[in-house]
């Protein structure tokens, strides 16, 4: 799958500097030990890590994603993650997404029901993105697509030595 | 044992473990469960496998009896027996439906069905056995006439849908078959006599329809009414014609009757109608809920009520749920959480 740089200038943003945390994070427990704040952090600090697919910046350093970003119900063990596409036609989305998806199957226990949508705006075909990235039967499908997959693993994991 | 007074209880028999991943879809033997045959069950997975389950007559017991394998090289998204319970269909991501026989105790794949260009998401038996009707996120949906030997021919591509289908199901009792899709309809397709099959009804936002992914639709008995479910988060009741129906009048409308909201809170991915009425449904709200018809007498016409609901059914979603064959108010529901769960309806007193 051969991709053109659509956006060829992005904004890029001071990454913040934050403390990090104990890596161990996927247990069977319920992450209900933890504050909101620092589930947060753990996130952040993980998908600082995430490559935008046609840069070599962060998807935080993009603004893709920031703290207000990330909405966690403990009780109910809900996430909803809501984040930018770098502009407006953006045909990553659906890969950023599943990019997203996948990073957090890792971070939370797996009874966690996680939504992502793109921030209302922000996206021309704003409902037909998050109705395909919500669709857990397209995404499963999608992520035994051995090319689809292989571009995912390369978004997640391309910086790690 | 009247259900509409409300008087009922869920009980949970058993849980069926075994497959490694999450399991989306079941299908109960159609020719088991009676007094002299226990009950069978298919199951299939994201785990590219499916399981037969068998339950011991002696200690009412369920327990594996055949794990098919090494045929489908992606997720099983859906299987169904044909009306004889001589053959299993299974459709697969991998874009393929295989055919399985019991040829001495052990399950052969005795044919693949190719031709859809993505994954298959559902297929189903007509009331005969002689079509059977696949359906994929390529938009189409395949009806394949059974021939001699185990041979499949395709007799229809059927087009329309302009977004992926996600189940098909034929009318319990007339030779007319509905599929649902994530473009939010339910579509109805009939044969005009001279072998050519296509769309007579959709139903849409227009007609009281659904407005996200349908997901499933059911039959009741009489096969007078259906009902949908929705990532709308309702379940809707529809309804025909009975005079014209029992006609053979495939092309009477179908119309809305009720809708059901407020009862899940995230996507309804299955429902099925008993034989007697019930209406279950199951949701990635990891919840069951029950439905009966309302016979509180009311002016406007049928309703549905809430009969049961259990919360919590399964730990993670639930993609599945089928009330099995025979006269025990048996159900079987399928989870991401890898597992099957056997329920018995039953009275509180």
């Amino acid at each position: 799958m051969t991709l053109g740089l659509i956006n060829a200038n992005p904004v890029v943003h001071a990454k913040k500097e934050r403390v990090a945390r104990n890596e161990d994070l996927h247990c069977d427990d319920a992450v209900d030990p933890l504050e909101i704040y620092d589930i947060l952090n753990l996130i952040l600090f993980f998908f600082s890590d995430i490559r935008d697919p046609e840069h070599p910046y962060s998807l935080e350093q993009l603004s893709v994603l920031s703290e207000e970003s990330i909405t966690v119900d403990d009780k109910l063990g809900r996430i909803l993650i809501t984040f930018t596409p770098t502009i407006q036609h953006c045909s990553m989305a659906t890969i950023i997404g599943l990019c997203l998806r996948v990073k957090l199957q890792e971070c939370f226990p797996p009874h966690y029901k996680v939504d992502i949508k793109v921030f209302p705006g922000s996206h021309a075909d704003e409902e037909a993105v998050n109705k395909q990235l919500n669709d857990k039967e397209r995404v499963a499908a999608a992520l035994e697509n051995p090319n689809l997959r292989q571009l995912v693993d390369e978004c997640l994991y391309s910086n790690e030595l | 044992m009247d259900f509409y007074d409300g008087n009922m209880e869920l009980k949970e028999i058993q849980t069926l473990e075994g497959h490694t991943d999450r399991v989306w879809s079941l299908a109960w033997n159609p020719a088991t469960g009676t007094s002299d045959i226990p009950p069978v069950l298919a199951s299939c997975s994201g785990d590219k496998t499916v399981r037969i389950w068998e339950q011991t007559p002696s200690n009412r017991l369920w327990h594996c009896k055949a794990v098919l394998e090494e045929t489908h090289t992606r997720t099983v998204r859906s299987c169904a027996w044909s009306p004889s319970g001589k053959l299993l269909a299974t459709g697969s991501f991998d874009a393929t439906t295989a055919i399985w026989e019991n040829i001495g105790g052990d399950f052969e794949c005795v044919a693949t069905l190719e031709g859809h260009e993505n994954e298959v998401k559902s297929v189903s038996w007509n009331a005969s056995g002689s079509l059977l009707a696949t359906c994929s996120r390529d938009k189409t949906v395949w009806i394949w006439e059974v021939m001699p030997g185990n041979e499949f021919e395709c007799v229809s591509v059927l087009q329309g849908h302009t977004q992926d289908v996600k189940m098909v199901k034929w009318h319990p009792t007339m030779d007319v078959l509905f599929s649902c899709s994530y473009d939010n309809t339910v579509k109805v397709w009939a044969e005009d006599g001279t072998g050519d099959w296509h769309c007579v009804q959709t139903l849409g936002e227009s007609n009281n329809g659904h407005s996200s992914t349908v997901w499933a639709l059911s039959f009741n008995a009489e096969g007078d009414r259906m009902v949908t479910c929705s990532d709308d988060l309702t379940i809707k009741i529809w309804e025909t014609d009975v005079g014209r129906m029992e006609l053979g009048d495939d092309h009477a409308p179908w119309n809305h009757l009720c809708t059901l909201s407020g009862y899940h809170d995230r996507t309804i991915f299955s429902v099925h109608w008993s034989r007697e009425g019930i209406i279950a449904s199951g949701a990635a709200d990891d919840g069951l809920r029950f439905f009966v018809e309302s016979k509180d007498g009311l002016v406007d016409g049928p309703l549905y009520k809430l009969l049961l609901k259990r919360e919590k059914a399964h730990n993670m979603d639930i993609n599945s749920v089928q009330w099995g064959p025979g006269e025990t108010r048996q159900l079987a529901s399928t989870s991401d959480d890898g597992t099957i769960k056997i329920w018995e309806l039953a009275s509180l007193t």
